[in-house]
């Protein structure tokens, strides 16, 4: 059976991925390592939000406040000495999804603007809180005190181990999400996204389907916060700055909406370009403004509408 | 299209890759962090400015070692900046890190430094754990630590008789650290505590209710652009004469130029000043204002004398880079030149140092408003957490 | 006390008024035109920058006002042809990303011509100083010119869109697009003028704020936020909305800075209103549009027709 170029890109794509670490070794750059770490764990976080966002239709603006809530979830309980990697990723992804739940139920009542100007606030909100929280550091944030404990599974603090961890998730992500929206559930949610009076019409109302996924993108994104804390070893409020949900925004948008290979592309893409540019001048922000404006006008379809197969199927 | 598209793509990824590091020399090499784009690129400016001013009179060697100093942009973010860190670690071999403006994202990069068996030498923030319980040998602050300079407003307020002061301060973690500092020395009557939102630009109603409360001074923190709108405004509502204000990091000669008349009478405390009388501040200044055509700033100060340090330590071991125990003996002798004049270290490796209260003046020569010191606050003042910190001195 | 309050309304109706001015070219450019224009906050900077640099070039104030009002003018144009359409058909999406891309572009050019420092603005002497109130508030005259001008502008605004040909124009323009375009007139026309004219108001709003505010690179997104709320509250492509929103956002944010604290300190201890009377005061306008949105979602006086 011949597979999808689509198909066939997203697998190159993750194996170069895989390659990463031992070409970080032969060329003595370990530094590459961190850096492709760092991208997957963004490119997870735009995976979550394409779920929402490339087919659902819904423009969150807030998703880095479930980065910031797997986190701090990983972080409150390391620094009260709980150090076991169950716990604290259980209630990075617990606390992740009612907090997602108790936002999208008041949230989904509106949409368009308005959809992005409350989940906006929301995670502004977020961001004020955790500012005042004095006693997990307030803004100047916190050291993680020790990585997650997954009781001998797999070692954190090992690099490649790590590596390979994230890897892993994330394509394990990739998985989920492409069977979550080629099932009847994700039908119900792509329909409702491309015309939601049809799809009223037949019977369903997408309140609840566009809950349940707005949910389950929070309990995403908040297993990528949990990555990222375990990553940098130090957690800020700045993580849920509304800044930082724009970024991971663009990310998706610039890879392409609605495929399952948009949001590794766009997170890669966007990071990448960052430290290249940084790294010649300080007036990167110029060109990577004008990148941008430019991706956008000729890259109709992001970066994943440059591969053959038009057919946004994941 | 897209063939040619992925093909540039991973070839720009790969060029990347492949531009490593140099090969080994006996060189020296200093990786510097500070915010060098967006709106705070202006002090990371300064930075940059001061280490090649030292760099140049250092003859491009520190320590007798050619030397390479290679900048990085921390954007103002604790993850990027220790990105950055973990790049010039382990791509650029550094052998220092220095520099680090924020407190935060000291947080997050000193112990990634220290963790690596590299000195890390801060020019500028100076965050009270790293003072206290989480100091470290590797690490070496050669600017201050947070809470001493409103220790010392605190302590000329209430030397001088100052009864009664309001008291307002950005509502972050640095801003409610400035207020503790100066609480611990001033021991009058606190007429109101207030924190305004991060980031806010109009004063007007908080400048309102000041007002109508009407203490004897008013002391603020309110650094960079937030300062210049509150100076403004309260100038603009007319308190300037009438209630006397006082503040920390709010007018330096960065934010001067932009309230000139504004800031006049302005009271301030610090460590250093472009006038601080000794020579190796004279050069400094002088070669700075002719290289870079504007007044230096304190941020600048400690950068130049982080490089000095450097330099003296490496010249004590005599350029053996390898030995990290004998280059931190060495630093902690603080045998440079420092701007300041008198400079020592304590147990928790951050500075003992005078504190000067500085005035905001009018020079007769240049018409410009620029600080000026009046007197001296403290004299070998030390931090207050240095007893928190246990490591062996 | 009395004094005091009226101060702070006062306050909250100059916060309001510089609001507005954002708000009114921002909403009319989404209503009309369907595009999400982050790149707003930057055309205020620029007609901030260009004020000062109009300022220091001729050494009046007048002058300067006018320079950064036809200046922001044309580049609002100039930006509109070269950039923005293209746009109009796209996404809302595209259009945040693109307009996100502007910003980014904007503030590095302004820093690459004037440096990241803030720059120094001075008022003119007949400017400054303060006028006395009665019950012993003083207020600064500079500010009271802000609110007579923003309400001036707002009187100007309401006149061409309710009484003029190319009022009726925007509006129809608002209300059926195709219709307005299928009726003979020059839409691509329109769409500039309009969009000048929004950028316009930016302008004036920047070179008002420049005296009181910092004038340095970025000094737009500190303020964007607070105008799409409003936007949001008011209704988006409604004028009459942006001033109804900006008057409510304007004063509630004034208002709660000002007098939240104390008034938790009479219900809850004074150390916990210390703490969450500031943290409560910044969500404050938060708040207020997630309710606005739950009573109302289409805001509160959406424009007609949409």
């Amino acid at each position: 059976m011949r597979l999808p170029p689509r198909t066939i890109a997203l697998c190159a794509a993750l194996a170069c991925l895989a390659a990463v670490p031992p070409l970080a070794a032969l060329l003595d750059q370990p530094f590459y390592l961190d850096l492709f770490r760092r991208i997957m764990i963004f490119a997870i976080a735009a995976i979550s939000l394409n779920l929402i966002l490339g087919y659902g239709g819904m423009v969150s603006f807030g998703h880095a406040a479930y980065l910031g809530i797997g986190g701090y979830a990983v972080g409150i309980l390391a620094f009260h000495g709980v150090h076991s990697g169950w716990l604290q990723w259980g209630l990075a992804i617990g606390g992740s999804a009612l907090v997602a739940a108790a936002i999208g139920a008041v949230s989904i009542r509106t949409s368009g603007i308005y959809f992005i100007m409350i989940t906006l606030a929301f995670t502004q909100m977020l961001y004020y809180l955790g500012i005042s929280l004095e006693a997990y550091g307030g803004d100047d944030g916190m050291r993680l005190a020790a990585r997650s404990d997954f009781s001998g599974l797999i070692d954190l603090a090992d690099p490649w181990s790590f590596y390979y961890f994230v890897l892993a998730i994330m394509t394990a992500f990739i998985y989920i999400t492409h069977r979550i929206v080629n099932s009847r559930f994700g039908m119900v949610i792509r329909a409702a996204r491309s015309n939601e009076p049809r799809t009223r019409a037949i019977g369903f109302s997408p309140y609840p389907y566009r809950l349940a996924a707005f949910t389950i993108a929070g309990a995403m994104c908040g297993v990528a916060g949990a990555l990222l804390v375990n990553h940098t070893v130090y957690l800020t409020p700045e993580f849920m700055h509304w800044t930082r949900s724009g970024e991971i925004l663009f990310m998706v948008i610039l890879g392409g909406m609605a495929t399952s290979a948009g949001p590794v592309l766009g997170a890669v893409a966007l990071l990448i370009l960052e430290d290249l540019l940084t790294g010649w001048t300080q007036h990167w922000q110029l060109y990577l403004g004008l990148l941008l404006v430019l991706s956008v006008v000729f890259f109709r379809r992001g970066l994943a509408g440059l591969l053959p197969g038009s057919r946004d199927d994941g | 299209m897209r063939i040619a598209f992925r093909a540039l793509f991973f070839a720009l990824a790969a060029a990347s890759l492949a531009a490593g590091p140099a090969v080994a020399q006996q060189k020296l090499k200093i990786g510097f962090i500070t915010t060098l784009s967006g709106p705070q690129g202006v002090i990371g400016e300064h930075m940059k400015n001061s280490v090649e001013l030292a760099l140049d009179h250092l003859n491009r060697k520190v320590g007798g070692l050619e030397t390479e100093v290679i900048y990085g942009d921390d954007q103002f973010k604790p993850d990027v900046g220790k990105q950055v860190a973990d790049e010039m670690l382990k791509r650029h071999q550094v052998d220092f890190v220095a520099g680090i403006i924020w407190s935060n994202v000291m947080m997050a990069v000193s112990p990634t430094v220290t963790g690596a068996g590299k000195i890390m030498v801060g020019t500028n923030a100076g965050p009270s754990p790293l003072a206290g319980a989480q100091c470290n040998p590797l690490h070496i602050n050669v600017s201050w630590q947070n809470d001493q300079t409103p220790e010392a407003m605190g302590k000329y307020m209430q030397d001088s008789g100052v009864n009664d002061v309001y008291i307002m301060a950005p509502n972050y973690q640095a801003g409610k650290d400035m207020l503790t500092g100066f609480k611990r020395y001033y021991k009058g009557r606190i007429v109101d505590e207030v924190y305004t939102k991060l980031g806010q630009a109009d004063y007007q109603a908080e400048i309102s209710q000041l007002r109508a409360r009407n203490p004897k001074a008013v002391f603020v923190f309110y650094p960079g652009g937030m300062g210049i709108q509150f100076l403004r405004q309260y100038d603009q509502a007319g308190l300037r004469g009438q209630i006397p204000l006082y503040s920390v990091y709010t007018v330096d000669e960065i934010t001067l130029p932009a309230v000139k008349a504004a800031a006049a009478g302005q009271w301030e405390t610090r460590y250093w000043s472009p006038d601080l009388n000794t020579p190796a501040n004279h050069r400094y200044v002088a070669d700075y204002r002719r290289k870079y055509d504007k007044w230096p700033v304190f941020y600048g100060a400690q950068s130049y004398d982080g490089i000095m340090l450097i330099d003296s330590a490496v010249r004590a071991t005599k350029g053996n880079l390898k030995d990290t125990k004998a280059l931190v003996l060495a630093m902690r002798k603080a045998d440079f030149q420092s701007l300041r004049g008198k400079f020592a270290f304590n147990t928790n490796n951050h500075p003992i140092q005078n504190f000067y209260l500085l005035r905001a003046v009018e020079d007769k020569a240049s018409g410009e408003v620029v600080m000026k010191i009046q007197k001296t606050v403290f004299e070998a003042h030390k931090d207050a957490y240095y007893s928190e910190c246990k490591m062996p001195w | 006390m009395t004094a005091l309050v009226l101060e702070q309304a006062l306050n909250g109706l100059q916060f309001g008024v510089m609001l507005f001015l954002l708000a009114a070219g921002l909403t009319l450019v989404f209503g009309i035109m369907n595009l999400v224009n982050l790149a707003h906050g930057s055309l205020y900077m620029v007609g901030a920058y260009l004020w000062v640099a109009g300022m220091q070039w001729t050494g009046s104030y007048l002058l300067g006002v006018l320079i950064a009002l036809a200046g922001t003018l044309v580049v609002g144009m100039v930006v509109e042809v070269v950039a923005l359409r293209t746009l109009y058909e796209r996404d809302h999406l595209d259009q945040v990303l693109a307009t996100f891309g502007l910003i980014l572009f904007f503030n590095e050019l302004i820093a690459i011509l004037w440096g990241r420092s803030a720059l120094y603005a001075a008022l003119p002497g007949w400017l400054r100083g303060h006028i006395d109130l009665f019950g012993g508030a003083v207020y600064p005259v500079y500010r009271a010119a802000v609110i007579a001008v923003g309400l001036a502008v707002a009187g100007a605004l309401w006149y061409v869109v309710a009484r003029t040909r190319l009022g009726m124009l925007i509006r129809a323009g608002a209300s059926n697009r195709t219709m307005v375009a299928a009726l003979g007139v020059n839409i691509r026309l329109l769409y500039t003028i309009v969009f000048g004219f929004g950028a316009a108001l930016a302008g004036l709003a920047g070179l008002m704020a420049g005296p009181i505010y910092a004038v340095q690179p970025g000094m737009g997104e500190l303020i964007l936020i607070q105008v799409f709320v409003v936007i949001v509250i008011g209704g988006i492509g409604s004028i009459r909305g942006a001033f109804l929103g900006a008057l409510i956002v304007g004063m509630v944010d004034t208002m709660g800075r000002a007098f939240l604290k104390p008034m938790l300190g009479t219900v809850v201890s004074p150390t916990v209103a210390d703490a969450a009377g500031p943290a409560i005061a910044s969500m404050l306008i938060y708040l207020l549009m997630a309710v606005v949105l739950a009573v109302r979602p289409e805001g509160l006086l959406p424009a007609r027709g949409s």
